[in-house]
């Protein structure tokens, strides 16, 4: 595993942040210089990459391709695998990512400017696709295995280990780099703060992101990236490789109605096919970290789902976008990393700023502050718009 | 500019924007072969060049130019027009 977020730039730094319940969110005056009805954001300084990458590999390099390359190398050190191997197997890609707005916006001001497309230079094409994480990746890495980007939205980096999932246990690849990239720029989410969508309590940042709280008024967006290696399990023992968990299951569904609001039917379907394909049941979840953006609607909406299937058992449940906001592509797989690393250090993170619970999400058995438990199998939740559900089942690796 | 300077200028761009390595710069040098200046990297040149110099090369002028000296005396040439 690796990751580049807004608690941390590594494994350790992001365990001790979870650990301790600290915010990644910030006021960024740009963005009300900008118009934006919120200025909050989370925010990660770009990583420096001259002198690491050559030119070629880093002028298509968008920003959350930058951020997915150090989480990649993280990933990939961890696991044990370098240049040599990666040069020998066929180990595949597949990244979450649903935007590459900056580049786009730049290179087509540099044209309204130029009034010339040969101004534009080399490096935009290959940072505006939405493909781009898969794509340089591939090239940097020197990948030989499966090679794109799954877009679903706020639950692309899910979607993408959950399709990981699926290619190892057909028996396709051995090793898949999987993960979810999201961009931190006002470009980029300049449109979703027009819908009103986001918390407006500028003046306590770290507070903004609440889910399940009574007075929640938003979500806040965030980013960064995170990288998990897949590999089945045969390949995995044979390298002797450390293994950080097992991914038992990837539930989905589409919600079939609103374009933005959730429902409870689609979530429910997905943590049900989830727990059914993992030969679980609903009591041998010991914790969800939940989708819970700190939306009205959002939170309410997965607290019932959860109350149907979860009600009885009672799981430690918290949102880790209370600390880290709403990485979006990216979260799904984020979200992994952050529980996988629960799960491994026996500690829940807290849903900080949850102080008062609403109605749906008083029945639910949430971490208000760390608990340091021991968990054995976790449920990861990711939503996203055009009712996209994802619900990934990983389980601590015991030989 | 004096074609000195001109030269001097380019070999620094080529240094500090294309990341060529200051001891593989010589006239004789072959843009593609030698400094590995592909396609892409003469997409990026059309900018640096109008940046620098205030005008536009046109992809079609690439076709004569080899070397290094090549470059130099299309630049100059571009730039003092005889």
């Amino acid at each position: 595993m690796g990751i580049y977020s807004v608690i941390g730039k590594n494994l350790t730094e992001v365990r001790e942040s979870l650990f301790k319940g600290r915010s990644g969110i910030i006021f960024d005056p740009v963005r009300k210089e900008m118009g934006f009805r919120s200025a909050l954001t989370g925010m990660v300084e770009r990583p420096s990459l001259k002198g690491v990458l050559d030119r070629r590999m880093r002028v298509g390099l968008p920003i959350q391709g930058e951020y997915a390359y150090i989480a990649t190398l993280e990933a990939l050190k961890n696991a044990n695998i370098d240049e040599q191997f990666l040069g020998k197997n066929n180990v595949g890609i597949l990244y979450g990512n649903d935007s590459s707005a900056l580049p786009v916006v730049e290179s087509v001001d540099i044209l309204r400017q130029k009034k010339d497309s040969m101004m534009i230079g080399s490096g935009y094409i290959f940072q505006s696709m939405n493909s781009t994480v898969s794509m340089n990746l591939s090239v940097i890495f020197k990948l030989k295995g499966i090679n794109f980007t799954v877009s679903g939205a706020c639950a692309s980096g899910s979607h993408a280990i959950g399709i990981g999932l699926l290619l190892i246990q057909q028996g396709l690849q051995d090793i898949i780099i999987c993960g979810g990239a999201q961009e931190i720029n006002p470009e980029a989410t300049a449109s979703f703060d027009a819908l009103n969508a986001f918390s407006v309590r500028e003046s306590e940042p770290e507070k903004a992101s609440r889910p399940f709280d009574r007075d929640r008024d938003g979500l806040v967006p965030s980013g960064g990236a995170a990288t998990v290696i897949l590999e089945s399990y045969e390949s995995a023992i044979k390298r002797g490789a450390t293994i950080y968990g097992e991914l038992l299951s990837y539930g989905f569904s589409s919600n079939g109605e609103h374009i933005s609001l959730p429902n409870v039917d689609g979530p429910s379907r997905a943590m049900e096919m989830s727990l059914k394909l993992a030969g679980l049941k609903a009591g041998e979840i010991d914790y969800i970290n939940a989708h819970a953006t700190s939306t009205s609607a959002g939170d309410s909406n997965e607290a019932m789902a959860i109350s149907l299937l979860f009600g009885r058992s009672k799981p430690i449940i918290s949102s880790t976008k209370s600390m880290t906001g709403h990485e979006m592509w990216m979260g799904g797989a984020s979200e992994i990393v952050y529980s996988t690393l629960m799960m491994n250090n026996s500690f829940v993170a807290p849903n900080i700023n949850f102080d008062h619970p609403d109605e749906f999400s008083e029945p639910l058995n949430i971490a208000k502050t760390t608990i340091e438990q021991e968990i054995n199998t976790f449920l990861s939740n990711s939503f996203g718009f055009g009712g996209t559900n994802s619900s990934l089942i990983v389980r601590k690796f015991t030989r | 500019m004096q074609n000195d300077a001109v030269i001097s200028k380019i070999n620094q761009l080529l240094i500090d924007e294309i990341e060529i390595d200051e001891d593989q710069i010589n006239p004789q040098a072959d843009l593609k072969k030698d400094l590995g200046i592909d396609s892409l990297d003469f997409v990026d040149l059309f900018v640096i060049i109008e940046h620098n110099f205030g005008f536009k090369m046109k992809a079609e002028e690439l076709s004569g130019i080899i070397t290094l000296q090549d470059f130099y005396n299309y630049i100059i040439q571009r730039v003092n027009p005889i």
